[in-house]
């Protein structure tokens, strides 16, 4: 009785796209039940997550099978690549910006202590591309809240919440699997920037990183993780409160406008306003204030990590630097610097996912 | 062990969201291979009692047991043998019917192939084989309905409750669902729950019937047992082939029968309870060649809007 199914075949092109995407989606989900390891972690897991008075002999994994379905998803979705297209356009436009006015300072470039650092945080006074850490410290929250904003309301919305749920899994299983697998396709995203990036402005600058470049680049990128992990957690947050995919998404997008484009603008007139008299007090309090907001935290940690020779984050005074000798800070201790923000970035990651999960536990399944 | 013990089983189990009584001391007891049909206006509590017996709503009082187990300490035990299809049930619009299948086989705690050899082998059994590979966009409701029924039977279950399984489907598709639904409790001896509003469809496949409105079971037991504990005739149509022929004679010899009438040319036969049997081998015996014997149903339907009546009273009282 298969009747002719006219809609299937008038898109057929595009469900041929789909069939390939969901099979690299298929192919993804059954390497991440591959990993090794992981059935021996996940008791452990289970017992530090949930394993408060319930039954034992769960089955193995249940948010390593949803992280893997909704990773999976994910990666084979036009949001992924829409916004793979856009961000990376974006920074190889700034490396290549940046790779050019470098070339033309050549010497002063070699003088520098890691030139291939400078690609990403160099931005050319006369040229209106903002540096690679800019865009990344702009853009990167679109990251944590595509893959967030409709995770757990977008389940409700299809009626796929109860048949989830029903299932013999936790129901902490759903937002952690949901959280990991954003985690996990953001990470992906940014290591396809960063290799994109640093593939064309290798070829533009013609130098080549040095294995302390390799690492602080790792750990950029874990800072990076973090960052965009705090407005994921939040983008999750905001599907488990806010019934409707739309109202989570416009939600999380006016967060992230105000806090990022409006942050330093707002530390500004309020250290004005209620701020003490003088001056100093006054960027005091400012300096405090934008560290609240995340892309503070992020700019002033990647600063620190992409160079070496920034000493100090912060308010610094010209006595402070009176007779202070140039030089490069070793990884250990630029974080050092910055370890207060990196503690601080990580810690609102912890706290609006624990957010998030509380409140779906707390939920009513019934929409 | 005289019965094997209930699938299904409540004491005084009690529901408040706030001040509203969603469940009221409700007393429920479902053997395994029984078809148990819980009919009831919306809004009645239906949906409550079905997620307290999955163990997804905490009840405010009462006892619950699914399986022999409590699933409010024992949730992921009970949900792994109890296949639920919830109201309209969803499916990732995405995915194709089997990616779907295969994911609830996933969480089931199945293997890769494992998962992929059951999702075939159910999606046979609905009857969607050949729609298995399409995404689950394109499928109407009834092919969703059924493939719901699929994806509970994923983990084989002891226990399937459907909430509403009929709502939206053309009668062609119920009657697939319904049929679906009589085979596995007499096939497999699974314990089915099933809720709706219809009378009609609850009446045709379940062995048992209780009545739920506001929270309260009303009434419960057989179709028969409902009619005669409401004091409710029955009517039974009789249609022979000899239209002539005065069946008054016959009917009359059989105890129970108190009412005969005529209406053009079937009998009406007014009984305290089910008498189809008897009457068919009387007729025989004489001679006459039944053509149409059905029970009318209006005499439930009577007391299902009596009991909604009744509550419709109840609730303009306030």
């Amino acid at each position: 009785m298969a009747a002719p199914n006219t809609e299937a075949r008038q898109d057929g092109r595009l469900a041929g796209l789909r069939q390939q995407a969901g099979r690299l989606g298929a192919r993804v989900r059954r390497l991440l039940r591959r990993l090794p390891g992981a059935d021996r972690l996940v008791p452990r897991a289970r017992l530090a997550w949930a394993g408060l008075s319930r039954s034992s002999g769960g089955p193995r994994a249940g948010w390593r099978v949803v992280a893997a379905k909704e990773f999976g998803d994910n990666i084979g979705s036009i949001r992924f690549v829409i916004l793979l297209v856009i961000i990376g356009l974006a920074c190889v436009g700034a490396v290549v910006t940046a790779a050019g006015s470098l070339r033309d300072a050549a010497t002063e470039a070699s003088q520098t202590p890691s030139p291939f650092l400078l690609l990403f945080t160099f931005a050319p006074q006369d040229q209106t591309i903002p540096a690679f850490v800019a865009l990344v410290a702009f853009l990167g929250p679109l990251l944590g809240i595509a893959f967030g904003f409709d995770a757990v309301n977008q389940e409700r919305a299809d009626g796929t919440l109860p048949r989830l749920i029903s299932q013999p899994i936790y129901r902490d299983d759903v937002v952690n699997g949901k959280f990991v697998a954003g985690l996990a396709t953001i990470g992906v995203t940014l290591v396809i920037l960063v290799a994109v990036t640093s593939g064309v402005g290798i070829l533009r600058l013609g130098i080549t990183p040095s294995a302390g470049d390799v690492v602080r680049m790792l750990v950029y990128l874990v800072i990076t993780l973090a960052y965009i992990g705090v407005w994921l957690a939040f983008a999750v947050l905001c599907s488990v409160l806010l019934r409707r995919a739309a109202t989570a998404a416009l939600a999380a997008i006016s967060a992230w406008l105000v806090l990022t484009l409006f942050g330093s603008w707002l530390a500004g007139v309020i250290s004005n306003v209620v701020g003490p008299d003088d001056a100093i007090g006054q960027a005091r309090l400012e300096y405090t204030l934008s560290q609240v907001t995340p892309s503070g935290l992020y700019d002033a940690s990647a600063a620190a990590l992409l160079d070496p020779s920034v000493r100090s984050v912060g308010l610094l005074f010209a006595e402070q630097l009176d007779r202070a000798v140039p030089g490069t800070l070793p990884l250990s201790q630029s974080m050092l610097v910055v370890w207060p923000q990196l503690t601080a970035l990580i810690a609102g990651c912890v706290v609006l996912f624990t957010a998030a999960y509380v409140a779906f536990l707390r939920q009513e399944i019934r929409a | 062990m005289s019965e094997p013990a209930p699938a299904i089983w409540t004491h005084a189990l009690t529901k408040h969201y706030g001040d509203t009584v969603a469940v009221d001391k409700l007393d429920l007891s479902v053997p395994p291979g029984e078809v148990f049909g819980l009919l009831g206006p919306n809004g009645a509590g239906k949906t409550t009692t079905i997620l307290m017996l999955l163990g997804l709503s905490e009840p405010t009082a009462g006892r619950v047991r699914v399986v022999g187990l409590d699933p409010t300490r024992s949730a992921i035990d009970v949900k792994r043998r109890v296949g639920y299809v919830p109201d309209s049930v969803g499916f990732y619009n995405h995915l194709t019917g089997r990616e779907n299948l295969q994911y609830t086989a996933a969480l089931n705690g199945l293997d890769r192939t494992a998962g992929e050899q059951r999702a075939a082998t159910l999606l046979k059994e609905v009857g969607l084989e050949e729609r298995a590979d399409e995404p689950v966009r394109v499928y109407s409701r009834g092919m969703k309905q059924r493939l719901g029924i699929a994806d509970a039977l994923i983990k084989n279950p002891d226990v399937l409750i459907l909430d509403e399984p009929t709502v939206g489907l053309d009668p062609r598709g119920a009657d697939h669902v319904l049929e679906l639904v009589t085979r596995l409790a007499t096939e497999r001896g699974v314990a089915i729950l099933l809720s709706s509003h219809l009378l009609g469809q609850v009446q045709a496949i379940c062995n048992r019937i209780g009545i739920f409105v506001r929270g309260k079971m009303v009434a419960s037991g057989t179709v028969d047992e409902l009619a005669a504990q409401h004091g409710g005739r029955m009517t039974v149509e009789v249609e022979v082939a000899e239209q002539g022929a005065d069946l008054r004679p016959v009917l009359e010899g059989i105890p129970d029968v108190v009412q005969i009438s005529r209406d053009g040319d079937r009998w009406l036969v007014g009984v305290q309870h089910d008498v189809r049997r008897e009457l068919a081998t009387r007729l025989a015996a004489a001679n006459l060649t039944v053509v149409h014997l059905r029970q009318r149903t209006e005499e439930l339907g009577a007391i299902y809007r009596r009991y909604f009546r009744e509550e419709e009273d109840g609730s303009s009282e306030h």
